[in-house]
């Protein structure tokens, strides 16, 4: 046990009770928060995992702007006298059990894939980079490399897209334009 | 080195508390951060792999995680706009009360 997977031990469980608190949260400011909590611990997740611009980029995006956004919506609106409670029905029991079913499928599929890693011969596999690389792995200047020349024309469409999402946030959120 | 498969246990684990959410809860703002912890499941896979195999395919997870956040920003940018004019034409966020588009 090294003190890596005793981070991320403890990093996931504190992920996992964030993202418990928003699903079962009944108030959306509970929930609102504990996402926040959740993005947070999800960054220093990624940070074990060498993706330092992207942890950044999650603190920044999600837990700054993204999550602001939500917090002003969810002040904007009065909520507060309308609590709105789990109530069982046959649609949800049908829906916590494919939920059940699609974990279940998802967690054999990873166990699957962890023994079929162990049967490949060592020249393919390539958990071991050395120092160096890992040094460069996740930072800002290796992934804008990586953006700028091979993924330059999805970077750029990314840009539309946000113009276009600016533009229909406001004329759908307008009461009259 | 972090097991890549225990950052793919969590990540399903938290696609699928995030899919309860979307399955199960009434609130639509619920709602809608459940499908935000679904992309993030999404992204720490993404991570995992680019770890995994970052001797041959370098940093292509990282910016497909890249890809996968702005689109959420976009997403959730227009989502919180509908939930706006939903609340302003039903006076609820109760998506069971919300069956038919027009009014």
């Amino acid at each position: 046990m090294n003190v890596e997977i005793i981070l991320f031990f403890v990093f996931s469980v504190c992920t996992l009770v964030g993202a418990s608190l928003v699903v079962f949260a009944n108030n959306p400011l509970t929930s609102a928060m504990s996402l926040v909590a959740t993005f947070f611990f999800l960054a220093a997740i990624y940070v074990l995992l060498y993706a330092h611009a992207i942890a950044a980029l999650q603190v920044m995006v999600y837990a700054g702007a993204v999550m602001v956004l939500f917090l002003l919506v969810i002040m904007l609106l009065p909520l507060q006298n309308t609590p709105l409670p789990l109530r069982p029905s046959p649609a949800r029991w049908v829906g916590a059990l494919s939920t059940a079913s699609v974990l279940g499928a998802l967690i054999y599929a990873s166990l699957q894939w962890q023994k079929s890693l162990e049967t490949l011969t060592p020249t393919t596999q390539t958990t071991t980079m050395s120092q160096e690389t890992l040094m460069r792995f996740g930072n800002l200047e290796e992934i804008g490399l990586s953006i700028y020349t091979k993924w330059l024309f999805p970077f750029e469409a990314l840009s539309l897209l946000l113009l276009a999402a600016i533009l229909g946030a406001v004329v759908i959120a307008k009461a009259r334009i | 080195m972090i097991p890549t498969s225990a950052c793919l246990l969590l990540s399903a684990m938290l696609f699928c508390l995030g899919m309860l959410g979307v399955l199960l809860r009434k609130n639509a703002l619920v709602i809608f951060m459940s499908v935000e912890l679904m992309l993030n499941a999404a992204n720490l896979a993404f991570i995992g792999f680019a770890r995994q195999h970052g001797n041959t395919i370098g940093t292509s997870g990282h910016v497909s995680a890249f890809f996968v956040i702005a689109v959420a920003a976009a997403e959730a940018a227009v989502g919180l706009a509908i939930i706006i004019a939903l609340f302003r034409t039903r006076k609820t966020l109760d998506v069971d009360e919300v069956r038919v588009m027009k009014h």
